[in-house]
């Protein structure tokens, strides 16, 4: 059956489009879009008042399954990603065991393909069993459909490796994407460094970590040639030396979470478990620094680094507790209020950095709306107001650090494939 | 004073900036009347019969726990002591577990130490029953500020004109964290020193100046309080050698001249003698390292005393 959204804000920044428009989608695919189509024999979506945006892409997930499913596993990490508006996720390989072979990406995607809500698209290991020692097989996992490929969670500290892995992957057209964190440096601490840190007298990470480790990714992403993707960019140095190094033409891109561009240090006050995430939480500067680069577009995409734990897992004290929060049901809200709303991103701005550029970034067909692509699609409620409780996420992990906060903004629903998947909140 | 004014009945002691100055001044003020039961012959007033207590450490003490359950003791509760070996994740149960344990025996209060920064503020969270910090990672150590204060105040008549030197490992040093608190609170200038990575990161935003030498932050100093070296913490390289930190950061004999000639020397115990502090000194004139110790039972009876009471019974030594 077909699909209709009627009277909604069509906003598609890839083809410039902003304008009330119907849209109607057909055998999977977006088959026109016109000020006004008769349908017959068409399920509709009354998009009167709400905006209707390319399906917004997350390339930066964790599923946990295999191997962690008391966590999130992937019926419940999609219908989280549903829930929050986001039709494509990308699923990092640090499960158990990880993805780091092509049987594994294989098998990963058959099960994705019999539980998922939403398109997922599976990231393979760089070396194996993430021990940054030796490089996974890249050239099967490519083949078997593998997007890109991450040790995410660890910096591969092996300049010679890292420097093969640049080079070896380059060769499939895939993409290294770093988790740029120099662990000697950071070894030890357990959340950002500075004043904060040192009134709660939890031992920090120094921004410079960070910068380091972004520092030698770079050099190495010039002397191969080769494509790097940032992971998660926290700090104004790294900011800066990726802008210098886009500046000089080097073949970098980047990505910041929500939190990262929402949140300060200060979250962790009170020894707040669900606001231990890595990299750290970072003073205002390092928040505003971020947030520029986003703005300028040295920082690509938005990403959410959902990173779901169990109670029992961050219920314990804060030293002990696994980094990572949850961000699919929040991410299009905590942007909405603190990105749109203020004024630091446009609408197009906003859906670009979550949808049209991480499509393009990583070569999909999607993060638009023209004639003939596939219909994946979020309907954004710019104004709705209500308040985040995460005993009410799709999620395993009902631990936010934006716990009982107040949001103007929210996905209204998700088409993935040209079928509803969520409606109002609810994931059908 | 009034205790309209200040009351701290049920309260949980979990930092020194969780207390209001008001607070502090009670909690000293009854100190001094506990530190008279203390010098009786029969140094035992019932206050708290029928009460019972918990020590639970998960970081070996002597001092702290010794101390807190004679307090217990000397005003009458039951104390029992619960040392665990080793971190509740490495031990199986959960910390919340172990505290609704505890908490399920009737324990009116539970004095924990822990090695992880926020652990008594997660035990504050999980229980009715008084918490008393006795020491949680770096963070605080509340009851330890407080006796320092105490001791200092028997000494030295105007806080506000003390200059106040900490010399030693500031970074991984709960006591510093709460001493600057209670020193800068009540008026007192505070110098700090040692080898620099161990300062943590802006601290000078605490109010505190900070010195490359300990001869800087000793001169004209009122106090001298000298840390603990954690040795088991230096495994990473913050400083060469033990023989280098105490030559050049350990306080001697001849540095005590650059200060004032009544100055006096704290350390909050155990020693590494000849190590941060040299022998002559410790057992010297000017240090007040024992009478810290017994103002520290002194200071947690007061403590004991006014969270689990509604402290209506303390004209008994007037």
């Amino acid at each position: 059956m077909n699909l209709l959204i009627k009277n909604g804000r069509v906003v598609d920044p890839s083809q410039g489009l902003d304008a009330i428009a119907d849209v109607l989608i057909s055998d999977g695919k977006i088959a026109k879009i016109d000020g006004h189509i008769e349908g017959s024999n068409v399920e509709v979506f009354d998009a009167k008042g709400l905006v209707v945006a390319p399906g917004f892409i997350d390339a930066h997930t964790h599923l946990r399954e295999p191997g962690y499913e008391g966590k999130e596993d992937i019926e419940s990490g999609t219908k989280a990603a549903a829930a929050g508006g986001i039709t494509t996720v990308f699923c990092m390989a640090n499960t158990d065991p990880v993805i780091d072979s092509s049987i594994l990406v294989s098998g990963l995607k058959e099960r994705i393909a019999r539980k998922a809500a939403v398109n997922v698209e599976v990231i393979g290991a760089v070396t194996k069993g993430l021990k940054g020692e030796e490089l996974a097989e890249m050239g099967d996992m490519a083949e078997a459909g593998a997007i890109a490929f991450s040790d995410d969670g660890r910096w591969i500290a092996n300049s010679r490796i890292f420097r093969s892995a640049l080079e070896y992957a380059s060769a499939f057209d895939k993409i290294i994407i770093s988790h740029a964190e120099d662990e000697t440096l950071a070894a030890g601490g357990y959340m950002n460094e500075g004043l904060t840190s040192t009134k709660l007298g939890i031992p920090g990470i120094p921004a410079a970590a960070e910068d380091i480790a972004v520092a030698r990714d770079i050099i190495l992403a010039e002397l191969t040639g080769a494509r790097l993707h940032v992971a998660h960019v926290s700090t104004k140095g790294a900011v800066e030396l990726i802008r210098q190094a886009k500046a000089r033409g080097v073949k970098v891109t980047a990505e910041a979470t929500v939190h990262h561009m929402t949140l300060t240090d200060s979250a962790v006050v009170g020894y707040n478990t669900a606001a231990k995430v890595s990299p750290p939480l970072r003073t205002a500067e390092h928040v505003e620094a971020v947030r520029r680069g986003v703005k300028d577009g040295t920082i690509d995409i938005i990403v959410t680094d959902h990173a779901p734990h169990s109670f029992k897992d961050k219920d314990v004290e804060f030293r002990y507790a696994p980094n990572g929060a949850v961000g699919l049901e929040t991410s299009i809200a905590v942007a909405l209020t603190d990105l749109y709303h203020t004024g630091i991103l446009t609408l197009e701005e906003m859906i670009d950095r979550m949808s049209a550029a991480p499509s393009r970034l990583f070569s999909l067909d999607r993060g638009n709306l023209k004639i003939g692509s596939r219909a994946d699609v979020t309907i954004l409620d710019l104004n709705k107001e209500w308040t985040i409780e995460g005993r009410k996420f799709y999620s395993k992990s009902k631990l936010t650090p934006f716990e009982g906060k107040r949001r103007r903004g929210k996905a209204a629903g998700a088409i993935v494939n040209g079928k509803i998947v969520m409606k109002d909140g609810i994931v059908l | 004073m009034n205790k309209a004014e200040a009351s701290l009945k049920g309260r949980d002691i979990l930092d020194l900036a969780s207390l209001t100055l008001k607070e502090r001044e009670l909690i000293l003020e009854t100190a001094g009347k506990m530190k008279d039961i203390l010098n009786r012959d029969m140094k035992k007033e019932p206050l708290l019969r029928g009460k019972s207590i918990i020590t639970l450490f998960y970081e070996a003490s002597t001092r702290t726990r010794t101390s807190f359950e004679l307090a217990g003791k000397y005003l009458g509760a039951d104390v029992v002591n619960i040392a665990v070996a080793s971190s509740s994740v490495s031990k199986g149960e959960s910390l919340r577990d172990t505290l609704y344990t505890l908490q399920a025996m009737k324990t009116d209060a539970i004095i924990m130490r822990h090695p992880v920064e926020g652990a008594a503020d997660y035990a504050a969270k999980a229980l009715d029953a008084v918490v008393i910090n006795a020491g949680d990672g770096q963070r605080a150590h509340p009851t330890q500020a407080l006796l320092d204060l105490f001791t200092i105040k028997r000494h030295k008549k105007n806080f506000s004109d003390l200059k106040i030197a900490i010399l030693g490992d500031i970074r991984h040093s709960r006591v510093a964290r709460s001493n600057i608190v209670g020193f800068r609170e009540f008026g007192a200038e505070v110098r700090i020193a040692g080898p620099r990575p161990l300062i943590p990161a802006e601290i000078e935003k605490l109010g505190v100046v900070v010195c490359d030498r300990i001869e800087d932050a000793i001169a004209e100093a009122d106090v001298i309080y000298v840390l603990r070296i954690q040795l088991e913490r230096q495994k990473v390289g913050f400083f060469p050698t033990t023989r280098e930190y105490s030559r050049i950061f350990g306080l001697k004999e001849r540095h005590l001249k650059l200060a004032k000639p009544d100055v006096l020397v704290m350390h909050p115990g155990p020693v590494n003698r000849g190590l941060e502090i040299s022998p002559d000194v410790m057992y010297g004139d000017k240090s007040l390292i024992e009478e810290q110790v017994e103002n520290g039972v002194a200071v947690r009876m007061a403590i004991l005393y006014l969270t689990l009471t509604d402290g209506e019974h303390l004209e008994f030594a007037n």
